[in-house]
């Protein structure tokens, strides 16, 4: 589990997050999203102590990131697996060589035992054909994929993902959507997700945090979002013509297992944002 | 803009002092040596003997024609005496290391920037790799050993070079520039060439290995970095080596 207390970071005079609170449960899916510009990257930036947040506090499972020593720091960070938006493969590593690495560099492990555990994390993500290839040399889908199976080789107890749809086809990012779903219950991760993937947000979010302007907005998950009351929340999620007759759809006939009896039990909405008309 | 350049230099030995720190895993980091040998050193070799070959003739020659319109005369095989002089002091160290500042360093700065702006760095980072000893180690390390390999190549490709001018200009003999080349020459002039090469490696390998490191932004910027990395090296390694020089030959 991963609480957040209070977090703010700035970059000179501009506030970028302005108090966060909230926490990401074990062996579930948490999504975070944002209309771009409203913090999303900086604060799971901040989760990963890429930036140094300016105050509050983020506790991995009771450990407090802002006061561990960098020894501390070091081991927590090979508990956590991270796949970037643009996958962020070692150009001149084969897909075998990027999996790999983090064996090779945190683990004693033999090179038979190595060779073992990636081959078992090439089959998890059905890469068996690609293992030679270089990050170049195959598809954007499938370094999504690689970039999974090199955050989930080492078994982290945190899973990352910063927009692991962003640039793919539809059909992809559900097989990406799947598997990360898939990897959070077999693993037993916390896992996070970035997005801007509406489709992941109303299949796989068993917790969505809204930001908006660096506060969190809203807090629930994809079974009460049609049922919403933000606004802005509503207006952000169902932009699109199709996603809005989705909602009325679900709204009127009220049949549909994404809407429960009480909605508003799950939906918490931050105190400091003034109530809407 | 003085506060800026103040700032950088502060950045970069910074970047030096997290660079230069005993790597995290060996054998990562032996593979790492080996491709940067490759990379920095190996790939090298081509423009280095092509260089020193056609300075070594171009230095003989001009030799020749200064001696010739002297006013008293000198013996031919100082051709061969001055052409070995020359290159083993000024012309293999400085001349192959500002060519390699351009060649190598702006693959340095080019990668390593190409690394940034594709979160690559940031990966090493978050996984808990010190990205500059990563990084950066492994190439000063391939630089400061394999270069001053790359000057004894091009000394010896460069008097070889004077020599294949005078059989095919006819200007001077065989003979007179081999005993010019066999005249004495004081042994530290061969470690002071070494001692420049090494540090002049190490500027090669640290400067656009800097600025790719902390560029921000997108392939434009990479390709400005990579630009101001050969453009800092040259005039690091040019004022360096009047500094040596002082300090050595003096």
């Amino acid at each position: 589990m991963i609480e957040v207390k209070e977090l703010r970071k700035s970059f000179e005079e501009v506030e970028v997050l302005k108090g966060i609170n909230t926490s990401f449960d074990t062996g579930k899916v948490n999504l975070i999203i944002g209309q771009s510009g409203s913090g999303k990257t900086v604060f799971l930036k901040s989760l990963l102590n890429v930036y140094e947040p300016s105050s509050g506090s983020i506790l991995f499972d009771g450990r407090d990131i802002m006061k561990m020593s960098p020894e501390e720091k070091q081991t927590l960070r090979s508990e956590i697996g991270t796949v970037f938006q643009g996958s962020a493969l070692f150009d001149s590593m084969t897909v075998e060589e990027n999996i790999s690495f983090p064996l090779d560099m945190f683990t004693n492990l033999s090179f038979r035992e190595k060779k073992r555990k990636v081959l078992e994390v090439i089959g998890r993500v059905n890469l068996q054909n690609a293992n030679k290839k270089y990050p170049s040399e195959i598809s954007g889908g499938m370094q999504k994929r690689v970039a999974i199976a090199r955050a989930i080789v080492n078994n982290p107890k945190y899973l990352f993902c910063d927009e692991p749809n962003s640039g793919l086809d539809p059909y992809t990012s559900n097989v990406i959507d799947d598997l990360l779903l898939e990897i959070t219950k077999e693993y037993n991760t916390t896992t996070i997700i970035n997005t801007h993937d509406m489709n992941s947000v109303m299949t796989i979010g068993e917790k969505i945090l809204y930001l908006r302007l660096g506060i969190k907005e809203w807090e629930g998950d994809k079974d009460i979002l049609a049922t919403a009351k933000n606004k802005h929340l509503i207006d952000f999620v169902y932009s699109s013509e199709l996603f809005k007759q989705l909602r009325d759809f679900m709204l009127e006939n009220n049949q549909t297992s994404l809407i429960n009896d009480k909605p508003e039990d799950n939906e918490i909405e931050d105190s400091r944002i003034p109530k809407q008309k | 803009m003085l506060k800026r350049l103040f700032e950088s230099i502060g950045e970069y030995f910074l970047l030096l002092g997290k660079a230069i720190s005993k790597p995290q895993k060996r054998n990562v980091y032996m593979k790492l040596l080996v491709r940067e040998f490759y990379d920095l050193g190996v790939n090298s070799f081509g423009l280095v003997l092509f260089t020193s070959f056609f300075v070594g003739a171009v230095v003989a020659i001009q030799m020749f024609n200064n001696f010739d319109a002297s006013s008293f005369p000198i013996p031919n095989s100082f051709v061969g005496y001055a052409t070995k002089t020359v290159l083993i002091l000024e012309f293999s160290p400085t001349i192959i290391s500002v060519i390699l500042a351009g060649k190598v360093g702006s693959y340095i700065a080019s990668s390593i920037g190409t690394m940034r702006v594709t979160e690559q760095i940031d990966a090493l980072d978050i996984m808990g790799v010190n990205s500059p000893n990563f990084l950066i180690l492994p190439k000063i390390v391939a630089s400061v050993v394999f270069n001053p390999i790359l000057i004894a190549i091009s000394i010896v490709i460069g008097i070889w070079g004077g020599y294949i001018a005078g059989v095919a200009t006819g200007n001077w003999t065989t003979a007179d520039y081999i005993t010019g080349i066999q005249m004495y020459m004081p042994s530290y002039f061969i470690w002071y060439a070494f001692l420049k090469t090494a540090v002049f490696a190490f500027l090669i390998a640290t400067i656009p290995a800097y600025f790719g490191y902390n560029v921000k932004g997108g392939s434009l910027e990479v390709g400005r970095a990579s630009t101001q990395a050969v453009v800092w090296t040259m005039i690091s390694v040019i004022i360096m080596n009047l500094l040596l020089t002082q300090m050595f030959l003096s």
